[in-house]
């Protein structure tokens, strides 16, 4: 998920040609108070009339408790926005605060329930709340966790390491697995040093979650490069798919590859193994047995 | 309706000046005018008049905008000048 200002239309208008899985169009942070109303006019017609492709696009609003966050809400519903990012949520009550406002426009439009949202959590009390935050409700696509204002809530400075977040990230996988959404990692905005870039990524991916988010697209490359399996993760992978397949004919539960006895987790990792594969483009569609 | 300004000289932008006038006058500056020159004006004047605004002076410098930016920047500059917004309160 790459981020990009939303109140540069030069970045706006090449942004997915880079490549990202999704595109976040920001008129939070990156938008100066004087600006808000121009991006928001930006973000709508730039969503209304640029062809993104198959990109995923995501439009972080300010949040609903400033001046600004319900004109974004009616601004990009109406542009027909896929994800909504709802800035430092905290509670379960704020989604269902949002997903009303979304309603309301989409009932204007006529496009009732085609918005998804995604809650940024970046403080100890959205933490706390991850799993009530991902749950509250039918619209919730993902959690991501916001990094930097959730390590000045702990009182913390950000480590190369990551040590002041990994309770935070744990928390925000495992609450996003139980509530059945997906997860994403915060962003690493040292664009000079792509090894730690990498290592973060690489930990992110061991801990459970679905993707990353990048500030330029010189981190495309990486985030992928983490994320595509290995030829010889997807061939074991398709060895265990077919072997259950096989085996499921037979009317047989228990199976063996190579010797191994296959249960289920291991059949749940082949079959996500398969999925990464194909979402990265190394594996075709058909190839999947 | 009052002076006001929205968008950047940035690559990829169009700083719009908007002003009171009579009927609408656009002045553009663009590397390029040669071009789509006509088009832009188009973009500009159609924007205006679907905001229902008949009487405006403005003065466009281009950078190489989108339509959808333009359409963009020029509402921003009219509801900076009328303070008529087109989103709900």
């Amino acid at each position: 998920m790459m981020f990009v200002p939303g109140n540069n239309p030069g970045m706006m208008a090449d942004a997915h040609i880079y490549g990202p899985d999704s595109i976040m169009l920001d008129l939070e942070d990156s938008v100066t108070m004087a600006e808000k109303d121009a991006a928001r006019l930006l973000v709508h017609n730039a969503l209304k009339s640029i062809d993104y492709g198959d990109t995923e696009m995501v439009v972080r609003i300010n949040p609903l408790s400033t001046p600004y966050g319900k004109k974004d809400v009616e601004a990009v519903v109406k542009a027909g926005v896929d994800v909504i990012r709802m800035p430092k949520t905290e509670t379960a009550d704020e989604v269902r605060e949002l997903e009303a406002e979304i309603l309301k426009v989409e009932q204007e439009i006529g496009r009732e329930g085609e918005t998804l949202i995604m809650a940024a959590i970046e403080s100890a009390l959205g933490v706390v709340n991850a799993y009530a935050i991902a749950t509250a409700s039918r619209r919730m696509m993902g959690i991501a966790l916001g990094a930097e204002d959730y390590s000045a809530n702990l009182k913390t400075n950000r480590t190369p390491g990551g040590a002041e977040l990994l309770l935070a990230r744990e928390q925000i996988v495992v609450a996003a697995r139980a509530a059945g959404i997906a997860c994403f990692d915060t962003v690493y905005s040292n664009l000079d040093d792509m090894e730690t870039f990498r290592k973060e990524v690489e930990l992110i991916k061991t801990l459970g979650f679905d993707g990353k988010s990048i500030i330029n697209p010189r981190q495309i490359e990486v985030v992928n490069s983490v994320f595509t399996p290995t030829e010889k993760e997807i061939t074991k992978a398709r060895a265990v798919v077919a072997a259950i397949k096989e085996a499921q004919a037979k009317g047989s539960g228990v199976i063996a590859v190579n010797g191994k006895m296959v249960d289920r987790p291991v059949v749940i990792r082949a079959e996500r193994t398969i999925a990464l594969a194909v979402a990265s483009g190394v594996l075709k569609e058909e190839e999947v047995l | 309706m009052k002076n006001s300004i929205a968008g950047t000289l940035e690559s990829g932008d169009i700083m719009i000046t908007i002003g009171p006038g009579e009927g609408l006058q656009v002045e553009l500056q663009s590397t390029v005018a040669a071009q789509f020159g006509r088009q832009i004006k188009a973009v500009i004047v159609e924007t205006l008049e679907g905001l229902g605004i008949q009487d405006a002076t403005v003065q466009a410098v281009d950078k190489g905008a989108l339509d959808c930016t333009i359409r963009a920047r020029v509402t921003a500059a009219a509801v900076r000048a009328t303070g008529k917004d087109v989103w709900k309160d």
